[in-house]
C-alpha cells in the first residue's frame, strides 16, 4: 500500500526533499518556538521569546554560570576601585559586530544607560549609579554613588540583561524601537528570510570569538556549531508535535506537559530539562483593594492553597513537580530558603476562615481573572477557585483570553469596575532567585507589578539585601526577608515545577542553561 | 455591462464604510490592550501607560477614528502596532499561501464534486447515489480540524509520504510547493466538496427531468453528450452561485486550516492579530477580506450573462 502511494506521488512530482536540501537540513536546526517573535527590541519589551532572541545574536558583558555565579563574557574582566564604588571594565580584544565594526566601550555604555532606563533591575542599578564613563576604547568605569553589592549580578541576569548594540544603535531612546538588529552574538538575524508568524532565520556568525572556557549554563565558550538555526511557530500543539515525531523539525522548545508521556515513549526523541530552577507557579492579590490589602486574607490564602492539588492538575507528571516549595526564591536556588513557610505546608481551612473574618471578609464576591486560552494558567486558577470555595469564599470568576487579562491585571480599578482580586501567572529561573530581581516580590507598592503589593519594611530588607556584596552577611539578610514575605505575602507560590524540551535523539549538547539556547548543539 | 460594472463597484464604497465603522468600534470596545501584550510579563503599570501613550491608544476613541480614516482615505491601511511594518506589506507577504490553498481547495472540489453530483442525478436511487451522498453527509458533517489531524497522522506519521506543516513558495521549489499543499487542500476541500456535489445533484436532478433532455435523448444523443452539453451546462447557474458562495465561506475555513497545518497565510495573520489586539492589522485584512468579498460577489454575477443568454446587465 505504501509503495502504491509512493509511486502516484512520485507520479505527480511529488517526490521528496533532494540531497542538497538534506545537506541543508544536516546543518539546520529547526525549532518550534512557543512564541510568535514580533517585536526585535529586548529593551522595549520583556516578552520571553524576544529574550530568546537577544541571546542569539547579541553578547552580553557577564553571565551566570551554573552555580548562579557572574562571569566575564564580552569582558575580559574588572577591577574594584575607591573601597567599591568604582567597577573598570575592561572589554576582550577583537569583538566585532555583525556589521564589521568593533566592539568599543562606547557601545558598552550606550547600551547600558539604554537598558538601564527601562529594565527594573537596570532602574535599581540607575539609582545607585553616579556616571558611566569611557576610559579609554575598550575600558569604561560605573561609578556608584554607594556601595552596592548587585553590580555584576545585574549585568549577568539570565532575563533581560543588558545586550551590547552598536553605540549608533543604543542611542535610539529607549521608548523607541530599534529598527536594527545587529549584535555581536554567535548567530546573526537574517531579516530577509523573517516572515513574522511563521519562520525567523538566524545564520552562524563566522566572526564570532567565543571564550576559551567551557559553556557553563550562560557563560563561556559559545560555539555555533549548526549553520543554521531556523525558528518556526506552530501555534497548534498537535502539529507541533506531529512536526518533531515526523522528524521535520528537531528541537520542541515547550512542550505541553501533558504531551510528555507520549514523547519519552518514543525512542526517537528525548525530553531534556534545561532549566535546574524551574517555574514557580504564583497566585497574585490585588493589595490595593479589600479583602486582600490585609495581610491576614493574605495569610488565609496561602492556608487555602494545597501545592500538590496545584501540580497535580497543572503538570501531572510527579517526576516534573515538587509536592511542596516553601521558597520565594525557588528550591534549590542559593537563596532558596523556606524559612517562615510552616505554617502554610498542610492547608488549614478553619484557620483560613478565622483569618478572613478577622481581615473584615463578609462574603463579598471575589473576583478571579481565568485565562481560559493558556491551558495551564486557566486550570491552576480552576483549582484556586475550588480551594477558595471549600472555605466559603463567594467566588466570581470571570472568563477572558490571556491578552484581555493582560490589560484587566493593569487596571487599578476596583474589583467590581474593571479591576480584580487574584489572578494566576508563573515565573523562573534565576532571576526569580533573586530578592531584589525577583519582579512580582518587588514590594514597592506604586511601582511593583499589577497587584501592587506593598511593604516598605520587606522592600528596605531587600535593599539591605543588595547593598551586601558578602555572601556570608547576605544569608541572615535573606532568612528575615523571608520570614517576613511569608506574613506580608506579595504572592502565594502555588508550585514549582519543570518544563523541559523535547529534542530528536540526533541532537546533542544542549546546555541546562535555564532558557533554550543554541549554540554548543551539533546535529549528528 | 459597463455601466452596471460602475454602479457595482460604487455600490461598494458604502458598504466598505460601514465595514470600516463596525471593525473599527467592535476592536475598541471589546476588552484587552495591545500596550499590556508588547510590555511583556513583567512590565509595571507605568510601562504601560507609557507605552499606550505612545500608540496613541490613550487619545478618544474619535480622535483614534479620525486619524485612520484619514490613513485610510490616502490608501494606507496603517502600520502594526508590533512589527512596526505596513498592514499592505504584511497582507501581501501572506496572499500567496492563501491564494494558493484557495485556489488548489476549489479546483480540488470542483474537479470532485462535480462529476460525482452528475453521477449522483444520473443514477439516482442507486447504490452510486445513496453512496455518494452518505459520503458527502460524513464530509460535511467531520470538522476541518479533525480531518486534518487524521491526514497528518495517515500520509505524514504512519506513511510517511507527505510533510506536517508549513508553507514553501512556489518560486522557491514548486515540488515542495505540491507537497506543502496535499493535505491543506484535502482537509478543507472535502467540506466544499460534499457542498458543491450535493447542489450539483439536486440541480442536475432538476434540470434531468426537462422537456429539452427527454427530446434530446429522444434525438438518440450520446448519454454523455445529453448530461455534459445539455444538462450541466443549463444547471450550472446554481452551481456558479455556490462555487461563489464557497469562496466566501473558505474564508473561515482557511483560518483553521492554516493554524492546523501552520500554513502562514491571510488567516494566521487575522487569528495572531486578533490575540494580540494588533488592532490596525485586523481592520487592514477585514477591509481586504470584504473587498475581497463584494468582487467575487460581481464577478458570479458577471459569470451568470456567460452561462445563461437570458441574463444580461
Amino acid at each position: 500500500m505504501k509503495r502504491l502511494l509512493w509511486a502516484a506521488v512520485l507520479a505527480l512530482g511529488l517526490g521528496g526533499p533532494g540531497a542538497a536540501m538534506a545537506q541543508d537540513r544536516a546543518s539546520t536546526l529547526r525549532v518550534v518556538v512557543h512564541a510568535n517573535l514580533q517585536i526585535l527590541d529586548p529593551v522595549w519589551t520583556t516578552a520571553f521569546i524576544t529574550g530568546r532572541h537577544a541571546y542569539l545574536i547579541y553578547d552580553t558583558l557577564y553571565a551566570m554560570n551554573s552555580r548562579f555565579e557572574p562571569r566575564p563574557q564580552m569582558a575580559e574582566g574588572h577591577e574594584v576601585l575607591e573601597d567599591g564604588l568604582v567597577y573598570r571594565i575592561r572589554l576582550r580584544p577583537g569583538l566585532r559586530f555583525h556589521d564589521g565594526g568593533a566592539v568599543r566601550a562606547q557601545d558598552a555604555v550606550a547600551s547600558l544607560r539604554r537598558w538601564m532606563a527601562r529594565d527594573a533591575m537596570g532602574q535599581q542599578m540607575a539609582a545607585v549609579t553616579a556616571s558611566i564613563d569611557v576610559v579609554d576604547d575598550r575600558t569604561f568605569d560605573i561609578r556608584l554613588k554607594e556601595r552596592w553589592g548587585m553590580v555584576l549580578d545585574t549585568l549577568a541576569k539570565p532575563s533581560n540583561p543588558a545586550y551590547i548594540m552598536p553605540e549608533r544603535i543604543a542611542q535610539t531612546p529607549p521608548n523607541t524601537q530599534v529598527t536594527e538588529t545587529i549584535g555581536s552574538g554567535p548567530f546573526i538575524f537574517v531579516r530577509e528570510e523573517w516572515r513574522p508568524g511563521n519562520r525567523v532565520v538566524y545564520r552562524r556568525n563566522p566572526d564570532y570569538v567565543p571564550r576559551q572556557e567551557p559553556a557553563d549554563y550562560l557563560s563561556g565558550g559559545k560555539r555555533a556549531l549548526v549553520e543554521r538555526v531556523e525558528w518556526l511557530y506552530i501555534p497548534d500543539q498537535n502539529t507541533a508535535l506531529a512536526a518533531l515525531t515526523s522528524g521535520e523539525v528537531d528541537y520542541f522548545e515547550a512542550p505541553p506537559l501533558d504531551f510528555i508521556a507520549t514523547l519519552q515513549r518514543n525512542r526517537n526523541i528525548r525530553i531534556v530539562d534545561i532549566d535546574t530552577l524551574g517555574t514557580q507557579g504564583l497566585i497574585r492579590p490585588n493589595h490595593l483593594y479589600p479583602p486582600f490589602n490585609d495581610p491576614r486574607a493574605r495569610q488565609a490564602l496561602a492556608h487555602l492553597v494545597r501545592q500538590e492539588d496545584f501540580m497535580r492538575v497543572v503538570v501531572g507528571n510527579p517526576q516534573l513537580y515538587r509536592p511542596f516549595c516553601g521558597a520565594f526564591f525557588m528550591c534549590g536556588s542559593a537563596n532558596g530558603t523556606e524559612v517562615g513557610s510552616e505554617p502554610f505546608r498542610q492547608p488549614n481551612v478553619e484557620r483560613a476562615r478565622q483569618l478572613l473574618r478577622e481581615a473584615g471578609y463578609n462574603g463579598e464576591p471575589i473576583v478571579v481573572l481565568q485565562p481560559t486560552d493558556r491551558p495551564q494558567y486557566n486550570a491552576a486558577t480552576m483549582v484556586l477557585v475550588q480551594s477558595l470555595r471549600r472555605a466559603g469564599v463567594n467566588v466570581d470568576v470571570q472568563a477572558m483570553d490571556w491578552s484581555t487579562l493582560l490589560s484587566r491585571r493593569a487596571s487599578r480599578n476596583n474589583p467590581y469596575e474593571g479591576g480584580y482580586h487574584l489572578f494566576i501567572t508563573t515565573h523562573g529561573g534565576p532571576t526569580t532567585a533573586t530578592p531584589p530581581a525577583n519582579t512580582w516580590f518587588n514590594s514597592r507598592c506604586e511601582r511593583a507589578n499589577p497587584g501592587w503589593a506593598c511593604d516598605e519594611e520587606l522592600s528596605a530588607m531587600v535593599a539591605e539585601w543588595a547593598r551586601e556584596s558578602d555572601l556570608e552577611k547576605r544569608r541572615p539578610i535573606l532568612e528575615r526577608i523571608h520570614r517576613r514575605a511569608w506574613e506580608s505575602l506579595p504572592y502565594i507560590p502555588y508550585g514549582q515545577y519543570t518544563q523541559p524540551i523535547a529534542i530528536r535523539s540526533n541532537i546533542h549538547g544542549v546546555l541546562p542553561a535555564g532558557l533554550p539556547v543554541y549554540w554548543n548543539i551539533e546535529k549528528r | 455591462m459597463w455601466s452596471y460594472v460602475a454602479r457595482r463597484v460604487l455600490a461598494t464604497l458604502p458598504v466598505m464604510g460601514v465595514v470600516a465603522v463596525i471593525v473599527f468600534l467592535m476592536l475598541r470596545l471589546s476588552p484587552g490592550d495591545p500596550a499590556a501584550i508588547i510590555a511583556g510579563d513583567h512590565a509595571t503599570s507605568e510601562d504601560i501607560a507609557q507605552i499606550r501613550e505612545r500608540l496613541g491608544l490613550d487619545r478618544s476613541l474619535a480622535e483614534q477614528f479620525v486619524w485612520w480614516l484619514g490613513q485610510l482615505l490616502s490608501g494606507d491601511l496603517g502600520t502594526s502596532i508590533y512589527l512596526d511594518r505596513p498592514v499592505l506589506g504584511l497582507i501581501l507577504e501572506r496572499v500567496e499561501p492563501t491564494l494558493a490553498l484557495s485556489i488548489s481547495t476549489m479546483t480540488f472540489a470542483v474537479a470532485l464534486a462535480i462529476p460525482m453530483g452528475v453521477v449522483a442525478a444520473w443514477k439516482a436511487g442507486s447504490w452510486i447515489d445513496q453512496s455518494i451522498m452518505a459520503l458527502s453527509v460524513l464530509a460535511f458533517s467531520v470538522p476541518v480540524f479533525l480531518i486534518g489531524y487524521g491526514l497528518v497522522i495517515g500520509f505524514s506519521l504512519t506513511l510517511e509520504l507527505l510533510p506536517v506543516q508549513g508553507f514553501v513558495s512556489l518560486a522557491e521549489d514548486p515540488v515542495g510547493f505540491a507537497r506543502h499543499l496535499v493535505l491543506p487542500t484535502v482537509a478543507l476541500g472535502l467540506v466544499y466538496t460534499a457542498l458543491l456535489a450535493r447542489i450539483t445533484r439536486a440541480t442536475m436532478l432538476e434540470t434531468l427531468n426537462e422537456d429539452y433532455i427527454r427530446t434530446a435523448r429522444a434525438k438518440g444523443l450520446a448519454e454523455p453528450r445529453v448530461l455534459i452539453l445539455h444538462a450541466l451546462k443549463n444547471a450550472s447557474v446554481p452551481i456558479v452561485t455556490t462555487i461563489g458562495t464557497g469562496l466566501a465561506l473558505l474564508i473561515g475555513g482557511v483560518v483553521v486550516t492554516e493554524s492546523v497545518f501552520a500554513v502562514p497565510g491571510i488567516g494566521r495573520l487575522t487569528i495572531d492579530a486578533v490575540l494580540q489586539r494588533d488592532y490596525p492589522v485586523i481592520q487592514g485584512v477585514i477591509l481586504v477580506i470584504a473587498g475581497v468579498y463584494v468582487l467575487v460577489n460581481l464577478a458570479i454575477d458577471l459569470a451568470y450573462s456567460l452561462l445563461d443568454p437570458r441574463i444580461r446587465y
